[in-house]
């Protein structure tokens, strides 16, 4: 059973800037990094693979040096790496992304092993849309269950997941037969840290790379042309105005219960 | 029975055998180490084996010390006595020493004779030191006693043997006796007096028992001595004189190739020296008593490492020299022979135990080394670390804050950027320094002296990376060797020669770590750096404030033990408030350390007592309005403490704003 992992370079947002004119991330000299909830979903890939054995391919659509990130999987563990790459994917909205990463899922598929499980972070930092996943699902026809934060039980046998669901306030258990498509948060697990001879292991693997001729998509329904989202404007919203509550030093335990007192108010206390 | 050549050869070959057998056993293990240069000059190899082998100069630095330098000389003297007793035990009336020149004679047995009562009176000494204050609670070991019985009976049979020969011969040679005892107490005045008291009909019957007393007593030490902690007697000369020329305050490169292994799993992963410290330890825990850690009640125990390497290489010897993986593993909860993970993550680096053996045993490096392989390895670590470990390696600061932040700090100053053409001095600020709200105001107030003092200086502004102390201390060599490199690189781009630092981590790391990476440095620390432009009169203290009342100084690990810069900050600090601080009980070389070195900073302390909280409470024994550091986590360690302590009222002060207190308010 091969579990599927998909992952994507994403700039460090903390150092991005939007270039006010065309509305674009200004991405010169930023650092790259994998979009840290898939980061989670690779180590849920991993912990499975050390429980059974089955074998993780870890997968990415983007220009040749999101290489990069996928040597970052290779390092951890992963068994496959394969970029999703040609001038044709670029421009994609969510839409477009879905459709050839689903395609490469079902050429895993076919060609490789069995899919039992697909793992995507619940969204990525700098898209945020958190449709990509479960548009993978759609277009595989594969269950999905988003926002993971826990695997109660999986039997590749018996085909079937049991996951818990973290939302708003409470977690919902829920269950479903495999295969299936995860996106998940970080509460799910720790990441672990890879080996130094894992590392230079990965600096030299070659990632394999899967372009348009490989997947055999139409032009028309990918990239640019595939995607029917158009995007007016990005800008960082205003911040509304906060207040200083109380005197922290003077008073811990009276700033503390109005603090909470004013959260309540707003019901932004889980309880 | 007469001392008979025919029985007493077989038992000296039988024990030299043994003693042959259990030096060639160990010297043979510590062959299987790593290889390692412990080069430099001879004069300075042999001037610190003298220094500190034979004059026992760190074995001095502690009061009980002076009776072990008597126990050491007396049996550097008695080596001669019993050379004589040996070759006499085979040739009989042969090989005397009596038979040596009189102007040899005399003064040699003069100093056999009081050596031996010397070291009797040691040996009782330590006896009851070690039954009443043992150097810590675990040392009244059965061992411990049965070698000082067997030094003692050493002792008190040589005498005897001496004092029955006088006697017999007094009834040989028909002499007077009284003027004969009165010459013979000048020159063995123990012996001479012992001779008096023995019944003269039974001297042969006490000199035979005596004898052989003597004989099995110094047969069992040389079978003994290879094959216990006694055998440092063998080793702590050597181990002297092949200690580090440099002081161990940086830790070896390593070489990153596919197939390569890092740090050390197992136990022939150190190096023969490594090995042969373990042989060197005779466990006089002096190291244990100024460990932080073990102090504060951690599972970390430096002489218990040592104590560990040594059993797990005795234990699996066999096993390695076939070739064999060995069956005890080092690092895990097996007790004696294994270090756990706990004690590892324990040690702060702080130097301190380096500091304290007598016979320069390296207990800090070999834990970094087992580090090394849980980091590297195995990717085996408090959980802590992960964050820090990913927040050096995206973006070159422990806190993971956005490296565009890294010139906040400045605010309304102008700060100008370091250029190698017009620009005298580096300014490396550091990450506390550029991103810790606290430790910000530290580099302004350097930042203002510097400007005052008409220093020509600059900063690296965003192009400035964390140094990677840390993660080099807690073994995450990989990534530490790009982050050096990266820096080298940009310190050479652009043609940094002189650097000061506000932090003792970077300072040591540039100085001491960057070298490896053929970077030679001026680098000072601000302390020695406001020193000097007090000195040469370019910072000039009219009159001070007094607002910071009274002064205690705190030595930071990385600058004071690891070094040597112990006047400066005092010299800063007197200056600026016209009173030297005071200093707590354990201070310089002896201080104990804030809790935070070796990467602690980053870490959970959920064990024992907080390091920081017996640092902070021995500072506030001195009663000081005001407690000085020089080190960014030292500041943080002392702020959070005092808090716990509730004591806020008391300052804590880096040593630049001390000086800016007085200068620039």
């Amino acid at each position: 059973m091969l579990i599927v992992v998909c992952i994507k370079q994403v700039p460090d947002t903390t150092q991005v800037q939007i270039d006010p004119v065309t509305n674009t991330l200004v991405r010169d000299g930023i650092p790259f990094i994998v979009n840290p909830y898939d980061t989670h979903a690779l180590e849920e890939a991993l912990r499975l693979k050390d429980r059974f054995g089955c074998r993780v391919a870890a997968i990415s659509m983007g220009p040749p040096n999101a290489e990069a990130t996928l040597k970052k999987a290779l390092a951890l563990g992963v068994d496959h790496a394969i970029l999703l790459s040609d001038r044709v994917f670029g421009g994609a909205d969510t839409l477009a992304t879905s459709k050839v990463l689903a395609a490469a899922i079902g050429k895993l598929n076919r060609d490789v092993e069995e899919v039992g499980l697909v793992l995507c972070g619940k969204q990525t930092i700098d898209g945020d849309t958190a449709q990509v996943g479960p548009g993978i699902a759609s277009r595989l026809n594969y269950r999905q269950l988003t926002l993971v934060d826990k695997i109660v039980n999986i039997d590749f046998a018996a085909k079937n997941i049991r996951v818990s669901r973290k939302l708003e306030g409470r977690h919902e258990i829920v269950q479903a037969p495999l295969p299936a498509m995860l996106t998940v948060v970080r509460e799910l697990n720790r990441p672990r840290y890879p080996k130094v001879a894992m590392r230079l292991a990965a600096a030299e693997a070659v990632v394999e790379v899967w372009n348009n001729k490989v997947l055999q998509l139409e032009e028309q329904s990918i990239g640019l042309k595939g995607s029917p989202t158009w995007v007016s404007k990005i800008f960082s919203p205003e911040r509304v105005k906060g207040e200083i509550i109380g005197d922290g030093y003077a008073d811990p335990a009276g700033t503390a219960a109005l603090l909470i007192e004013k959260l309540m108010a707003k019901d932004m206390l889980p309880l | 029975m007469t001392p008979n050549p025919a029985v007493f050869a077989p038992l000296l070959l039988a024990a030299l055998a043994v003693f042959a057998w259990g030096c060639w056993k160990r010297l043979s293990l510590i062959t299987l180490g790593q290889p390692e240069e412990r080069g430099g000059s001879l004069v300075a190899h042999c001037g610190g084996m003298l220094k500190y082998a034979f004059a026992q100069k760190r074995v001095l630095a502690k009061p009980f010390g002076i009776n072990h330098f008597i126990i050491f000389w007396s049996f550097l003297i008695l080596t001669v006595a019993n050379s004589e007793f040996i070759l006499n035990g085979l040739l009989p009336h042969v090989i005397k020493l009596n038979k040596l020149p009189f102007m040899l004679y005399i003064p040699l047995a003069f100093l056999i004779d009081v050596a031996s009562l010397l070291a009797l009176v040691a040996v009782v000494v330590a006896s009851v030191r070690r039954l009443a204050a043992p150097p810590y609670p675990e040392a009244r070991t059965p061992e411990a006693f049965f070698i000082l019985g067997l030094i003692g009976s050493l002792m008190v049979a040589s005498l005897t043997i001496a004092a029955s020969e006088l006697a017999s011969s007094l009834a040989v040679s028909g002499v007077d006796p009284v003027s004969f005892l009165a010459a013979a107490r000048k020159v063995m005045p123990v012996a001479g007096r012992l001779a008096a008291l023995l019944p003269p009909l039974q001297l042969e019957v006490i000199h035979d028992v005596a004898w052989w007393v003597h004989a099995l007593a110094l047969l069992a030490f040389i079978c003994y001595l290879p094959n216990s902690k006694h055998m440092h007697i063998l080793t702590a000369i050597p181990n002297c004189f092949l200690r580090r020329l440099e002081k161990p305050n940086s830790q070896p490169r390593e070489t990153f190739a596919i197939g390569n292994s890092y740090g050390v799993e197992q136990v022939d992963g150190y190096s023969w020296k490594d090995l042969l410290d373990t042989f060197s330890c005779t466990e006089c825990g002096r190291c244990q008593n100024v460990c932080p850690a073990h102090l504060t009640g951690k599972p970390l125990n430096p002489r218990g490492v040592i104590h560990d390497i040594k059993v797990n290489l005795l234990e699996n010897g066999a096993d390695i020299k076939k070739g064999k993986p060995s069956h005890k593993a080092l690092i895990g909860e097996e007790g004696e022979g294994a270090i756990s993970e706990e004690a590892i993550w324990s040690c702060t680096t702080c130097g301190a135990c380096l500091e304290a053996c007598p016979v320069f045993i390296e207990q800090m490096p070999k834990i970094v080394q087992l580090r090394r392989h849980l980091v590297e390895n195995e990717a085996r670590f408090p959980e802590e670390l992960l964050n820090l470990f990913e927040n050096m390696e995206g973006r070159s600061n422990p806190w993971g804050i956005a490296p565009s932040e890294r010139t906040k700090w400045c605010g309304q100053l102008d700060v100008k950027p370091f250029d190698g053409a017009t620009t005298e001095y580096l300014l490396y600020v550091g990450c506390a320094g550029s991103f810790d709200s606290r430790n910000k105001h530290v580099s302004v107030a350097l930042a203002q002296l510097l400007d005052k003092a008409g220093v020509s200086w600059g900063i690296l502004g965003k192009e400035e990376k964390c140094c990677g102390d840390s993660v080099r201390r807690l073994g995450n060599e990989f990534v530490f060797e790009r982050m050096a490199k990266e820096n080298v690189a940009t310190f050479m781009e652009r043609g940094v020669r002189k650097v000061i630092t506000q932090c003792p981590h970077c300072f040591s790391t540039l100085k001491n770590d960057y070298r490896q990476f053929g970077l030679e440095l001026e680098v000072i620390h601000h302390s020695e750096f406001l020193r000097n432009l007090v000195r040469d009169g370019r910072l000039a203290v009219d009159k001070t404030t007094g607002e910071l009342g009274s002064t205690v100084f705190h030595d930071s690990c990385y600058l004071g033990r690891h070094n040597d810069v112990y006047d400066a900050p005092r010299a800063v600090i007197e200056a600026a408030t016209g009173a030297a601080p005071s200093e707590m009980e354990r201070n310089r070389g002896a201080a104990f350390c804030c809790g935070a070195g070796g990467g602690r900073m980053w870490m959970e302390e959920h064990v024992g007592e907080r390091i920081n909280l017996t640092r902070v409470n021995e500072a506030l024994e001195q009663k000081p309005d005001t407690i000085c550091v020089a080190c960014p986590y030292c500041m943080t360690m002392f702020e959070d403490g005092l808090k716990d302590v509730k004591a806020e009222n008391i300052k804590v002060r880096d040593v630049a704003e001390v000086m800016a207190e007085a200068l620039l308010r």
